[in-house]
């Protein structure tokens, strides 16, 4: 595991274009981490000026370098508190989607049959839910909060890895290491995981770049349709609160940074999961 | 190739009925009386439960279960709860605009994708490819949401070029008819989203395309064609770009579903009055009807276009036999 993931890092850093992106992607963590406590302003405080009166919409000036939003509130220090909820959703979200999507691919394509048939059907019918609405109604079923947002999205975005970990184990189960396995008498719980297991994970930390790329986007997306957590302040609900509040067109520097943030973010985190692809995955690599 | 597609189709309808009958099951749980806005608590007790009666909403779940059921089959999809309308003419409606906005964007994104994904690998490693490559990916890392907000804040706010949102000016066209969609008005309102779905749908067909395109030139007849001495154009887009096609090709249905589903969001900034928008208005009412037809839908979109993919890529490539 832990020398899997040392190498993902050197094959990323061995390409000028996953080097930028990891550079970025580490900033971004900084900020998630740091920001908060650098942060000028609490994320939903209302600044006031000397006289009193409430900073409304102020463009951005050498106090606020970001500006200020209808409701007085700093943007720039928004834009720091609010990397860690969209990374940390993002993550989690990335992580638990691969985690069962591995294990339904790893049990269908290596058990086969009346399994796999059946994991197969529930996996299709995922497939066919239309995407964000199907997390919407999830929302408001289970209340608007950061794990509920989490679970939502698992449980739509597992199909994907899960199709593409089952096709891989397919062609795997095949080889002669595994014959060598069963023949030394080894249960299929020690093949599926210590023998087929350690194959597959170059295609799930390439699942878990592309799934977080995704997850970030949704998550804002879902902020955006008003179904986030209303008590957490993230790149995508600042984008919401300048949209619901009808100033965007006057205040681009409300809604401009936050786009722009999960823009460079998500384009970092896009190439990342392209230069391990390419290394990984020989068919990407003769390719290109 | 017949039992192939008798399965295949076998399996389609399982997993539509499957679906069908979580959906039914999940909406009755959403939170909030859907009756509520329809049924008025000031009414009498008495007419209360008859307008209940009337919906079929006294009965047990399960009977109600076996009459959705029933009624799906001759395609009835009941009686919205909000608008007191049937259904399926709500849903026709906006389905066409959602349509009318995705279809020709998807078109056009597919095209210009294909086309510039083949020249890039075609010269590859030109400076031309990093600048498109890292734009197409920038594009589709950007939600596209804040794009429309970026687009009309420049070109509708700033430049008063185009309409803010909506689909034609108020009170213009009270029916939507042909004479609407084929309107100037229309188009003028359809220009902004649909130049926003084309950058934001641009990015998969051409990263597609390019690595397909990188794989086909490296193939051997591409090097027969050449010895045969077959003029370069000619093996650009007879050879090369046609046989790169294929998985272009096969993924359309497919995400031509998932755009459909995806179209909520796009349809919202611009108040596009389209089915994404609709499921949203929907789910936020617990009009069950509406929300269950509209999934409905959409699912026989995606697991129909998942089976004309399965059954395209046996027409086009003849290497491909079923089992």
């Amino acid at each position: 595991m832990f020398r899997t993931i040392s190498r993902f890092l050197a094959i990323i850093w061995s390409s000028p274009a996953g080097r930028i992106s990891l550079s970025i992607f580490c900033l971004c963590v900084a900020i998630a981490t740091l920001g908060p406590l650098v942060a000028p302003y609490g994320p939903t405080e209302r600044i006031y000026d000397e006289a009193g009166k409430l900073v409304r919409l102020s463009p951005p000036t050498w106090k606020h370098w970001l500006g200020t939003t209808l409701l007085g509130r700093d943007v720039m220090s928004q834009m720091l508190w609010g990397a860690r909820p969209a990374l940390t959703i993002g993550v989690l979200t990335a992580l638990g989607t691969v985690l069962i999507g591995v294990n339904v691919g790893l049990l269908a394509g290596y058990l086969g049959g009346r399994v796999d048939s059946i994991l197969m059907r529930i996996t299709d019918i995922f497939l066919g839910l239309p995407f964000l609405p199907f997390i919407i109604v999830l929302l408001s079923l289970t209340g608007q909060n950061i794990w509920t947002i989490i679970f939502a999205m698992m449980i739509v975005m597992w199909r994907s890895t899960a199709r593409i970990v089952r096709a891989e184990v397919l062609s795997l189960r095949e080889r002669q290491f595994i014959a060598a396995a069963r023949t030394t008498g080894a249960s299929d719980f020690d093949i599926i995981y210590k023998e087929i297991a350690p194959n597959i994970m170059p295609f799930a930390l390439v699942g878990v770049t592309f799934a977080l790329a995704w997850a970030i986007i949704t998550e804002a997306s879902i902020g955006f349709l008003g179904f986030g957590d209303p008590n957490v302040v993230s790149w995508g609900s600042i984008i919401y609160d300048a949209y619901a509040s009808q100033m965007m067109y006057r205040a681009p520097w409300w809604v401009v940074p936050p786009g722009i943030a999960i823009m460079v973010l998500v384009t970092s985190v896009y190439f990342i999961g392209r230069a391990y692809e390419e290394v990984v995955n020989p068919r990407i690599k003769q390719a290109g | 190739m017949r039992q192939f597609l008798i399965k295949r189709i076998w399996h389609a309808l399982l997993t539509l009925f499957v679906m069908v009958s979580v959906m039914f099951f999940m909406f009755r749980m959403l939170p909030g009386d859907p009756t509520a806005t329809v049924i008025s608590p000031a009414l009498y007790p008495k007419a209360q439960e008859a307008l209940k009666a009337q919906f079929g909403l006294d009965r047990p779940l399960h009977e109600q279960y076996f009459i959705y059921l029933r009624n799906l089959l001759v395609f009835d999809f009941g009686i919205s709860f909000h608008t007191l309308r049937p259904v399926a003419g709500e849903i026709g409606n906006r389905l066409i605009n959602t349509l009318v906005l995705i279809l020709p964007s998807m078109v056009v994104a597919y095209a210009i994708g294909a086309f510039a994904g083949a020249m890039v690998a075609w010269k590859r490693g030109s400076k031309v490819e990093g600048f498109l490559v890292l734009l197409a990916t920038a594009l589709q890392s950007t939600p596209v949401f804040w794009l429309g907000m970026l687009a009309i804040l420049f070109f509708s706010i700033r430049l008063d070029m185009f309409p803010v949102g909506h689909i034609v000016s108020p009170g213009k066209f009270p029916e939507a008819n042909l004479q609407m969609y084929l309107s100037l008005d229309f188009l003028h309102h359809l220009a902004l989203p649909f130049m926003v779905n084309v950058a934001y749908q641009f990015c998969f067909p051409f990263l597609l395309m390019r690595s397909t395109m990188l794989s086909t030139i490296g193939e051997d007849y591409i090097e027969l064609a050449r010895m045969k001495g077959v003029p370069e154009n000619r093996i650009l887009y007879h050879h090369a770009m046609r046989n790169s096609m294929l998985p272009l090709a096969t993924t359309l249905p497919m995400i031509l579903g998932w755009a459909v589903a995806g179209s909520v969001v796009i349809e919202t900034v611009f108040s596009w009055p389209g089915l994404g928008l609709l499921m949203v208005e929907a789910v936020g009412r617990s009009d069950y009807p509406v929300v269950q037809a509209a999934f409905l839908l959409i699912a026989v979109l995606t697991v129909g276009g998942t089976l004309l993919a399965d059954l395209m890529y046996g027409i086009l490539d003849p290497r491909i036999t079923y089992k």
